[in-house]
């Protein structure tokens, strides 16, 4: 599915990803972990081709992701901070988005799974941020495409709406879907995750299943797992 | 790229900036009307308007629109669509939408004084070509300016420095050095300093046209020395694409290396 070989990528003087190796297969849901500024973004970013690697491979589907954008047909991307033009009404930004990738039906089932039929009218700079991540998670759903990518998805969502998240996610991978998860909460990826790519310093520190890091580390659950990674190489 | 200049037009379009840019040319055009009572007076007194405003409304434009659309861009960046496509969609938009207005602004309230009927009607296009020359140009700059800054204040303040450097500081340079190097030979310098500008470019191509020697100055007599009247309207009407090309090009190189 995605295939990374010797990615290299510095900001002027902030080396962030040196030489990052990374097989993704077909199915499951991965969880890329690391502690803040290890390059996880950077990553995502790279393989969306937003970010320029200096140096490295990237081929996504089989195909190299440089200098070409057809590849992102295949590719569902959340953002982060769903930062929007905050003078379009959300029904206008999804029409829009449809406009500009094709068009899709599955945008109605997912407006009522996440309720945000009264919304649809209203400017999306009006929004809180947890209907605004709504928003994003529609936009990002929409699209049937076989390689989903999630950067902090449970950011501002309440219980309920997490709930129907993690049904999402299971329901999207039960099709044999690949998912791409970061995440900052533990709890969350214990339960979603089937492997992890925890990166350290620009590198892939490890990769596994939650139990091979919890035998690895010595460690009775995962949450001290990750925490002792971290405490032994900053420390 | 067609379907990213539509969103960035309609975007443009239901600003409220673009609408007082508009009555702002209506306005000035129903004024000059009403006091000079002669349309080739009138458009001179407009050249001289549009030659400083129009750059300066499209370089902070330009730039303004660029920074403040910045997470609509990133949403697209991440959409199946070229880089190129993505930055010249936005450019096009933001400089068709002003020109739109430039040209609507001066054209309405000239067409309702009997524009048609007139012998001004070329040098009156001819303004309005060259307002919409320097729109283009002025907004490839700005997106220039902007793209290679991620500080807002930074861009911002470069702009306004391009806009003041060519619209005012240029000339005062370059007749100086006029002055200093006066025993020398100067017409070719001065027909390079010219070509250098698209401000002093696109006054000397109005001039030119509207044959009014007296104001002319040195530079557009040299000019038409040079080229004579007809050969140097097309010589720096082609000056003026290469002015829009240039900075285009860049727009597209840039984008394609930069990081988002």
């Amino acid at each position: 599915m995605v295939s990374i070989q010797d990615l290299h990528k510095k900001f002027s003087k902030n080396q962030v990803l040196s030489g990052l190796n990374l097989e993704i297969g077909e199915g499951g849901i991965f969880a890329v972990l690391g502690p803040n500024g290890s390059g996880k973004t950077t990553l995502i970013k790279c393989l969306l081709g937003m970010v320029i690697p200096n140096k490295g491979q990237i081929s996504v589907l089989g195909r190299n992701v440089k200098n070409s954008s057809a590849y992102r047909h295949k590719i569902d991307y959340l953002p982060q901070i769903a930062n929007f033009p905050s003078n379009l009404k959300v029904k206008e930004l999804i029409r829009m988005i449809k406009d500009l990738r094709g068009n899709t039906t599955l945008d109605q089932g997912l407006i009522d799974l996440f309720k945000l039929k009264p919304f649809l009218d209203k400017k999306l700079g009006n929004l809180s941020g947890g209907t605004k991540q709504k928003v994003n998670l529609v936009l990002t759903f929409m699209f049937d495409s076989p390689l989903i990518i999630l950067d902090e998805p449970t950011t501002g969502l309440d219980p309920i709406s997490l709930i129907r998240l993690k049904d999402l996610i299971q329901k999207e991978k039960a099709k044999g879907k690949t998912i791409l998860i970061t995440s900052h909460i533990m709890s969350f990826v214990e339960e979603v995750s089937d492997e992890i790519v925890f990166l350290l310093e620009g590198k892939i520190y490890f990769k596994g299943s939650i139990t091979e890091l919890k035998s690895k580390t010595n460690q009775p659950d995962f949450e001290h797992a990750i925490a002792s990674i971290l405490t032994e190489n900053h420390a | 790229m067609l379907k990213i200049l539509k969103y960035s037009f309609y975007d443009l379009m239901r600003s409220r900036w673009s609408y007082v840019y508009f009555a702002f040319y209506l306005l000035l055009g129903v004024v000059l009307l009403f006091l000079n009572n002669d349309l080739s007076k009138a458009v001179i007194t407009l050249m001289n308007v549009i030659i400083v405003l129009v750059p300066l409304i499209g370089t902070i434009f330009g730039v303004m629109y660029y920074y403040n659309s910045k997470e609509f861009t990133e949403l697209l960046l991440a959409q199946p669509l070229k880089r190129s496509s993505i930055f010249l969609g936005q450019y096009l938009g933001v400089a068709i939408s002003l020109s739109m207005s430039l040209i609507l602004g001066l054209g309405i309230p000239f067409i309702f004084y009997g524009l048609f009927k007139s012998t001004a009607i070329w040098d009156f296009s001819l303004l309005l070509i060259t307002g919409t020359f320097l729109t283009f140009i002025f907004t490839a700059l700005a997106f220039n300016i902007a793209l290679s800054n991620e500080n807002k204040i930074k861009g911002f303040g470069y702009a306004i420095l391009l806009w003041l450097f060519l619209a005012i500081i240029y000339d005062g340079i370059f007749l100086m050095s006029l002055i200093m190097f006066e025993d020398y030979p100067l017409d070719k310098l001065s027909l390079i300093g010219t070509m250098l500008n698209p401000i002093d470019l696109s006054r000397t191509l109005i001039l030119l046209k509207l044959d009014i020697s007296a104001l002319l100055g040195y530079t557009g007599a040299i000019f038409k020395q040079f080229f004579g009247t007809n050969f140097g309207l097309i010589v720096s009407i082609c000056m003026l694409t290469v002015w829009v090309v240039l900075p285009v090009f860049r727009i597209i190189f840039k984008a394609k290396k930069k990081d988002f």
